[in-house]
């Protein structure tokens, strides 16, 4: 943000084989390096400014080591990550920094993403402070309204993550998410450790900020039907690499590779006679 | 209800004395599971499906729950059995599958030296390498490819949904009749997961199981079950059939489980219909019917409790718990905005 954007016709996010692997090292007093897991194995996929881009996968298709890579979590093992048109893979942390604000992160676990210690106020309020944005009544006014915008209540300011529910909670990192106005989000499961009731909830408070901010998404889950409902556009995810990349219907409708249709073919259909339907055909 | 099942539970209520009060985590539950069928306990977390689970088998016995009610096995009460009859029944009779494959094993011994172990200690006359024997078997039957090199494998050896095939195992070892499998695929992946439901409904048909499956995922139910509790805040909020469930809900709470489903096989809507709020503290219950606070069809009447009735004079098996009428559900159950079934094609693609 400080440089200014690089390029204005760039996508707000554009990936280029991008590649993570792990070593698995062996050997009691000198660590030889044996083999390595390819968690992200040449990954390339775009996200425009404003719209959805879907990461589907199973366990261990390398998703969430694909949003750490991107976000520079993890230091890619190669691969390019361009933000409007700017290099930021192997940015150091302080060259990080300024763009944090631009690219924030909802957690899968509303447990866990929470410091148990701290009030709501100061959660939502602490990446306001750090980037040096707002402080004293201001910060407090803005973290009652980024509440508000989430559907919680400004009272809940002084409050503990303990006194909410699951729901609740993944409204707190939403909000904390958008403090600093990011003009992406990328979402780990966000919805997927919520009962089904409120999963609908937090699904559609994400499209209405979408709509209301102009947000862009990188929404990762492995329950296609959220996804496909949330997405623009999505990829799918195997093994480290991406098999299938397409518009949300395309890819759900008429998947062309043999591990999407795999997928498509596992899911329930929550209708008996549908059901009963796909049994008879095998 | 018709002829008494296999098993058969009446007005069961489980309670646990805390801190804050008595929480009622189940308030009254009945339902009969015949051999060879299904059954399904729908809910969110905290509905009181696993307390029930829990409950039937005795796993839920302390100086702070308050047990009432009855479970019968084949006309035998096992509320008030000694613990000793409990551990005879629990794995001979009546087996349980545990949600997370990970946890559900001992870690430092061998997958097939704790099934073994949980032959022997109900048939001490069997000697190890004939229950050896049987756990390859069975290991066989589950689908563990290379049984014989298998059962010598320690649990971290063993992916999530091999692992649940060997509690599978473990579960069929003593040829029980009642399965009870809680949330069994919930920590699998879908192609794993689908792969696991093929496996217990083979089971079911061939060993004529009396299943009863603990889930809150709609697209499990309507594969596996043949009849359905909806479950909410620890009470039935309406049981029925699978397709009466399914294509003539009675509650507006199911409507809004239904509604809220993202579905592969419909055209997206634009807004997925969603249940506002959040389920009740079981400590601190609204007056009358649980699900009043969320509902958008409430009206006066719902302060008082409606009660798990028979409503629809037709269907004498199905049983809600909603005041309003048949006709009335039938024309408000479609979409108005915040819950309830997707109003334009309501009826199957099939």
């Amino acid at each position: 943000m400080n440089d200014g954007p690089a390029n204005t016709g760039a996508p707000l996010l554009e990936v280029t084989d991008l590649v993570k692997h792990f070593p698995i090292k062996s050997g009691v007093l000198i660590d030889r390096e044996v083999d390595q897991v390819r968690a992200v194995d040449g990954i390339s996929f775009k996200v425009e400014k404003g719209e959805t881009l879907g990461l589907v996968g199973e366990s261990g298709s390398g998703k969430s080591t694909a949003c750490r890579a991107v976000l520079q979590l993890l230091e890619p093992t190669s691969g390019s990550v361009k933000f409007e048109g700017r290099e930021i893979a192997g940015l150091g942390r302080r060259q990080m920094r300024p763009l944090r604000r631009e690219m924030q992160m909802i957690f899968q676990d509303p447990y866990a993403s929470l410091n148990p210690r701290k009030r709501i106020g100061q959660i939502v309020g602490d990446p306001l402070q750090r980037q040096g944005v707002a402080r004293g009544g201001d910060l407090r006014r803005q973290v009652q309204e980024l509440l508000e915008r989430v559907g919680l209540a400004g009272e809940h300011y002084n409050r503990f993550p303990h006194e909410f529910s699951g729901g609740q909670r993944q409204r707190i990192g939403i909000a904390r998410a958008l403090a600093l106005k990011p003009k992406l989000v990328i979402c780990d499961e966000p919805v997927s450790a919520l009962d089904v009731s409120i999963q609908a909830q937090i699904v559609n408070l994400l499209d209405d900020l979408q709509d209301e901010l102009g947000l862009a998404y990188l929404f990762v889950a492995h329950d296609i039907g959220v996804v496909r409902h949330i997405s623009d556009r999505i990829a799918v995810m195997n093994e480290g690499k991406i098999v299938e990349q397409g518009t949300a219907d395309q890819v759900c409708e008429h998947p062309k590779d043999d591990y999407t249709k795999k997928l498509l073919a596992a899911v329930p259909i929550p209708d008996p006679k549908e059901s009963r339907e796909r049994v008879r055909n095998g | 209800m018709s002829a008494e099942g296999l098993l058969s539970v009446r007005d069961l209520r489980v309670g646990f004395a805390t801190e804050g009060g008595l929480l009622q985590a189940v308030d009254g539950v009945s339902f009969d599971v015949r051999p060879g069928e299904v059954v399904a306990i729908v809910g969110e977390s905290g509905s009181g499906k696993s307390v029930t689970a829990q409950t039937m088998i005795g796993l839920t016995r302390s100086k702070n729950s308050r047990i009432e009610g009855s479970v019968k096995l084949d006309g035998e009460e096992l509320i008030d059995a000694d613990d000793a009859t409990m551990r005879r029944l629990r794995g001979e009779r009546i087996a349980m599958i545990f949600q997370d494959p990970m946890t559900s094993f001992n870690p430092v011994y061998r997958l097939g030296d704790q099934i073994v172990e949980a032959i022997r200690a109900h048939k001490g006359e069997v000697d190890k390498g004939e229950a050896r024997k049987r756990v390859v078997e069975l290991f066989e039957s589950v689908g563990i490819p290379n049984a014989e090199r298998r059962v010598d494998s320690y649990p971290h050896e063993f992916s999530g949904g091999m692992r649940q095939r060997a509690m599978i195992a473990m579960a069929l070892a003593l040829e029980p009749e009642v399965l009870i499998a809680d949330e069994p695929t919930t920590a699998l992946d879908v192609t794993i997961q689908a792969q696991i439901l093929r496996l217990l409904e083979d089971l079911n048909r061939q060993h004529g199981l009396a299943t009863i499956l603990i889930t809150h995922d709609l697209g499990v139910v309507a594969e596996v079950a043949d009849r359905v509790l909806v479950m909410y805040a620890g009470r039935v909020v309406e049981q029925g059939t699978l397709d009466e469930i399914f294509y003539d809900p009675q509650h507006p709470y199911t409507w809004g489980l239904m509604g809220s489903l993202t579905r592969l096989d419909r055209p997206r809507p634009h807004r997925l219909p969603q249940i506002a709020g959040s389920p009740p503290s079981l400590l601190d219950l609204p007056e009358g019917c649980p699900f009043r606070p969320r509902c958008p069809h409430e009206f006066s009447k719902c302060s008082q409790d409606p009660g798990l009735e028979v409503r629809l004079p037709d269907v004498p098996d199905h049983r809600d718990r909603c005041w309003l009428t048949p006709e009335q559900k039938r024309e408000k159950r479609q979409v108005e905005g915040q819950i309830g079934l997707e109003a334009p094609q309501e009826a199957p693609r099939a």
